[in-house]
């Protein structure tokens, strides 16, 4: 096991070069000078040298790579064109707001998907299990960001039961500790906050939890269905044990790992999906922020969020495959 | 994660696998939805009832009546006209990104698996990086570097599934390569690329087309996203995404110019996916129910 984690720990860091390179490179296919864009058209040709000269653009570029990298290791990905904040910090700021949409929905999703796929399982073949199949096929072929909105016209617009974007009421913000409303609200201790963070909330979890909670059904259901062919299960069934206990007991712990796994890999689909949700919504989140800086060309803030977002990703990617690991032995063996 | 489209190793599709696949009345709900989508994309001209461009400001907003059958945009277009237009753009969506995807991944794929050695760690280096990006960040990425527009959305989508193709026709060229079939092409003295082109290659390929299936319909919901966020296709161009970006700012006050666009993206994304679905059953005996 020990063999396993370290030899996976070597593949990150090279996977995570890979991703360092690809950045770069991406941003140094920009088109025009980054000298020129950063000064404006009216700078002398003597300050357009400095700034290259000051930016490394005039080394070669493997060594401008390298000085990337070293920079990017120390957290300094330099200062927000729009807000002359370190880039870095512009995109921690932004970064709760999104984990806080993503983890809301995949709590939505695995809570609501897990049940309704052993359902479906069990009750397989009947007229339930057909409509919830229909259903998650419509669930997984929606286009999220349709979806939000009809929701925002139905439920914002037309009924008028929830805000129409936006994190909390204006006037209203909890004092800033974690940077997520919901957790802030509650340090406050004020049940008016707390609801308002949550009624605010809502509705962009749901509409980012549609397409997980269609996949964790369908592989709930097709798990737990898989399991119930196991011989220990007949064993228990022959036994003469209740079936809500056989279907509990021995058949959903089975099924349990690649449903595990299924939902921690929902996390790259979260991450693109919170880019949609959050425009829908107005949320100051993480997507948003990397959208606004691709628009106004705001570089140090791509650079920075796209990295930070990519190794969050892959550590995500590597804590659930050594957990799954860890609950199936056989997976690390050689 | 996402896009991943689970196939199973088979041998190549039999000639009836289709056929069988077309048994199921969702395939054939999934073709037919196919089929309009493909024919209003030809009949556009004919079958819209303004010009998508047309602008009409005595009847901006306007909500879905005889004289409109979708409402009117925020310049008085006709929102049917330019939902029946968008079905333009998406097909180029498909037949581009899909298909750069298809082959540039496939290739990568055929040539990894089949040169084995340092060719393959390479390549399969190269799409574990790709892969370690969330799909949406790489496009973003893709699309900072380039500049938005629909050209480049569409390009980035196309890298972004690469790495899959790559991946599953990788894992395909292994699997058919030990097979009797390519063992007695090899020792007849077939040359290696002509057992890669004429044996390894047909017999490899159909699950990845089935993959091709399940990914048109992501493809349309991605470039329409990228239009949505502004990066794809740029106004006036009817694209779907940039509808629905017009029915955000408009939310409030005219629910249709969201609605319909965004309806037809659900219908063209089911409607590959139904298909995809029935074929990937067909190829996978353990899910073949028919």
């Amino acid at each position: 096991m020990a063999q396993y984690i370290v030899q996976r720990l070597l593949q990150l860091v090279i996977v995570l070069l890979g991703v360092s390179m690809v950045v770069f490179v991406a941003m140094h296919l920009l088109p025009g000078d980054v000298a020129l864009l950063l000064l404006g058209d009216h700078a002398t040709a003597d300050a357009l040298v400095r700034l290259r000269a000051q930016l490394g653009l005039d080394q070669p570029v493997w060594v401008q790579y390298l000085r990337f990298l070293a920079e990017a290791a120390h957290g300094d990905f330099g200062t927000s064109l729009q807000t002359n904040h370190a880039a870095l910090d512009d995109v921690l700021v932004a970064f709760p707001v999104t984990l806080q949409l993503t983890l809301a929905s995949l709590a939505i999703a695995s809570c609501v998907g897990v049940p309704l796929g052993v359902l479906t399982a069990v009750w397989n073949g009947t007229r339930f299990d057909t409509a919830m199949m229909t259903l998650t096929l419509f669930g997984v072929s929606m286009p999220i960001f349709w979806f939000g909105l009809m929701l925002l016209i139905l439920f914002a617009a037309v009924l008028g039961w929830v805000p129409t974007g936006g994190l909390m009421p204006v006037g209203m913000e909890p004092p800033r500790v974690t940077g997520m409303s919901v957790v802030d609200s509650v340090l406050t201790g004020d049940p008016a906050m707390m609801w308002q963070a949550v009624h605010y909330l809502l509705l962009p979890a749901f509409t980012l939890a549609t397409i997980p909670l269609a996949l964790i059904t369908r592989i709930t259901r097709a798990e737990v269905m898989a399991a119930a062919g196991f011989d220990h299960v007949r064993t228990a069934r022959a036994k003469g044990l209740g079936e809500r206990r056989v279907v509990l007991r021995h058949v959903l712990r089975n099924a349990a790992i690649p449903i595990v796994t299924v939902i921690g890999l929902q996390l790259g689909l979260l991450l693109s999906g919170a880019v949609l949700t959050e425009t829908i919504f107005s949320l100051p989140g993480l997507g948003r922020l990397m959208v606004d800086s691709i628009l106004s060309r705001d570089y140090p803030v791509v650079q920075a969020g796209a990295l930070f977002i990519a190794a969050l990703f892959v550590l995500v990617n590597l804590v659930v495959d050594l957990s799954y690991a860890f609950l199936d032995p056989r997976i690390a063996r050689p | 994660m996402s896009g991943t489209v689970e196939v199973a190793v088979a041998p190549s599709m039999p000639e009836h696998a289709l056929w069988r696949a077309l048994r199921r009345t969702g395939a054939r709900i999934g073709l037919l939805i196919a089929a309009v989508f493909l024919l209003l994309t030809v009949a556009a001209p004919w079958v819209a009832p303004y010009d998508p461009y047309d602008q009409d400001l005595s009847s901006a907003l306007s909500p879905p009546s005889a004289e409109h059958l979708f409402g009117a945009d925020q310049y008085g277009r006709d929102v049917l006209s330019r939902v029946i237009y968008g079905t333009r753009t998406a097909l180029i969506a498909i037949v581009v990104a899909d298909g750069l995807a298809l082959m540039v991944g496939g290739s990568l794929g055929l040539v990894a698996g089949f040169a084995g050695g340092a060719v393959d760690t390479a390549v399969m280096r190269l799409v574990d990086v790709l892969l370690a990006f969330p799909y949406l960040l790489l496009a973003l990425i893709i699309v900072a570097a380039l500049g938005p527009s629909l050209t480049n959305s569409i390009l980035a989508i196309g890298i972004i599934y690469t790495p899959q193709y790559a991946r599953l026709m990788r894992g395909q060229v292994l699997a058919v390569q030990g097979a009797d079939f390519v063992w007695a092409a090899r020792s007849v003295g077939a040359a290696p690329l002509r057992v890669m082109l004429r044996h390894v290659l047909p017999n490899s390929l159909s699950p990845v087309l089935v993959m091709a299936t399940l990914q048109a319909g992501a493809v349309v919901v991605e470039t329409a996203g990228l239009s949505f966020l502004g990066l794809g296709a740029q106004p006036p161009s009817p694209d779907w995404g940039a509808l629905l970006a017009d029915g955000h700012s408009y939310f409030l006050t005219a629910w249709w110019i969201a609605t319909f666009p965004g309806l037809a993206i659900f219908l063209v994304v089911l409607g590959f996916n139904l298909v995809g679905d029935a074929l990937r059953d067909q190829l996978d005996p353990r899910r073949r129910t028919g």
